[in-house]
């Protein structure tokens, strides 16, 4: 019994390591498991793949390094796969920390290309305002963003020349770790425009956004981790969404396990308690 | 006029957007006050960054809880302001580096600990105790199984399809979160409407300072 109730009250620094084991042990000895693909992340895949080379793509930044460990690589996937379908990229973002979040994507994918910024990709940065940011693109992006990240005029840049408003841009694609993100994006464009929406968010806020999807509002959605290695699946490129898996399904695992001992623990030391009531005396009465 | 005013601001700019969307006449106007609205969002942001100065500024010369932590927050506020300023924000500028080497790694293990707080809330909290939480108890074992690979790998070729985690978390996913999720967004996006009506005919005036 006095195991079942140090079980039940157990110090949560015992919970704190064995956390920490659930994932770092699986990702300096992985143990590879497969990544089965959903239908919400290869409709993103296949929407890309159909759109003929030279489409604009818009891919809207919107997390924080919060958000990076889970929505990042998706980010990188997502850019790698236009890249190689040789698709203009504009990239933009609505989170103040985004702009960077795009610098650090394309530092990392940048490389692996013959790109020349201007021509085959754009960074316009941060804009405050959500919704109407994304209504104002409507009539004119170069109005909104008159400027790139770095200063340069927007309309010098070859590729924004032929990117008048959303009506020239073939797909968005819109990494989410809260609002102002997917929901505005659905809202403004599709709603009012009538482009065709993809997302990636972290994996708690991707429960909120399958009416969307049922609705046919969003294309596809990429949701946590297990949705970044499902599009490094789709690429063909394993990285870090992909090794981080198998961190993810013991940590889930052993989270499942502690609720299992928990339970477990209450109910067997909730039945000891009644009983001991039960066989305990009746003790002497107050007066009244 | 102080409240007058901003009510006017408000139901004339209201108007237009909501007219513009059915009188195509009316979209230079909208898209002029649209462009208002992102100017001044951006002086908002300016008027925060002034009033997170200054509030810190005075917990700084009060010595109260906690005080040296402002010291870090306005060197932050400045430093990173300062070297974007002068630097530029692009690749390879210090912006970029103290983004890259002090605010990404940190911002990320802010968010890490949430796990390791999940799970001994989880511990401690996810009891059994009615039918409404064993309801929540098998779901949330059905999707966090189903979620992951591990989820799908143990179950054998035999195993009905029906029955294996991954088709399970689903159909929960497809049909009861998206029944739920239909419902909450209906009902918030109700009370928008009624919100923006509201205002926008001076009913409800908390936007101006008022109780």
């Amino acid at each position: 019994m006095k195991f079942v109730l140090w079980l039940a009250n157990i110090d949560r620094r015992i919970i704190f390591v064995l956390i920490a084991a659930a994932v770092i042990i699986p990702l300096l000895a992985p143990i590879g498991l497969p990544v089965t693909v959903t239908p919400q992340s290869k409709s993103i895949y296949d929407e890309v793949e159909a759109l003929p080379p030279g489409s604009n793509v818009i891919v809207s930044f919107d997390y924080d390094p919060a958000a990076a460990p889970e929505v990042h690589p998706m980010a990188l996937s997502f850019l790698r796969h236009c890249f190689e379908r040789k698709h203009k990229v504009i990239i933009m973002a609505l989170w103040p920390q985004g702009a960077q979040m795009a610098v650090r994507a394309m530092a990392e994918v940048g490389g692996e290309f013959d790109l020349e910024y201007g021509r085959d990709y754009v960074n316009l940065g941060y804009k405050p305002g959500g919704d109407i940011v994304i209504k104002s693109m409507g009539s004119s992006i170069l109005e909104v963003f008159p400027r790139d990240m770095a200063g340069r005029a927007t309309a010098s840049l070859p590729l924004m020349a032929k990117v008048r408003n959303l009506n020239d841009v073939a797909l968005v694609m819109d990494l989410s770790a809260g609002d102002p993100g997917i929901p505005a994006w659905v809202r403004v464009g599709n709603a009012l425009y009538h482009r065709k929406i993809a997302g990636g968010s972290t994996a708690v806020s991707a429960p909120q956004f399958f009416p969307y999807l049922q609705t046919g509002q969003l294309i596809g959605l990429l949701g946590g981790l297990k949705g970044a290695a499902e599009y490094e699946t789709l690429v063909k490129y394993p990285g870090a969404a992909t090794s981080r898996m198998d961190s993810q399904s013991v940590a889930h695992l052993v989270i499942i396990a502690f609720i299992i001992f928990a339970n477990v623990a209450y109910f067997i030391s909730r039945r000891y308690q009644k009983g001991e009531k039960t066989e305990r005396p009746a003790g002497p009465q107050a007066a009244p | 006029m102080r409240r007058e005013i901003p009510m006017i601001v408000a139901f004339v700019a209201g108007v237009i957007i909501i007219l513009e969307f059915f009188v195509p006449a009316l979209r230079d106007v909208a898209v002029g006050i649209q462009n208002w609205y992102l100017v001044v969002v951006a002086f908002a942001i300016l008027v925060g960054a002034f009033n997170l100065l200054r509030i810190n500024y005075m917990k700084i010369r009060h010595q109260r809880t906690d005080w040296p932590y402002s010291i870090i927050l306005i060197i932050g506020l400045f430093g990173m302001a300062l070297t974007g300023l002068i630097g530029g924000i692009n690749e390879g500028t210090t912006f970029d580096w103290l983004f890259n080497y002090f605010m990404f790694p940190m911002s990320s293990t802010m968010f890490a600990l949430l796990a390791f707080f999940v799970a001994s809330a989880a511990y401690r909290a996810f009891r059994a105790r009615t039918v409404d939480a064993t309801l929540l108890l098998a779901a949330a074992f059905i999707v966090m199984l189903g979620q992951v690979p591990l989820g799908s790998f143990w179950v054998p070729s035999w195993w009905p399809f029906f029955l294996t985690p991954a088709w399970l978390k689903d159909r929960i996913m497809d049909i009861g979160n998206t029944a739920g999720q239909r419902a909450i967004l209906i009902g918030a996006s109700l009370g928008v409407v009624s919100t923006s009506l509201r205002i926008l005919l001076g009913i409800e005036r908390s936007y101006l300072g008022e109780e």
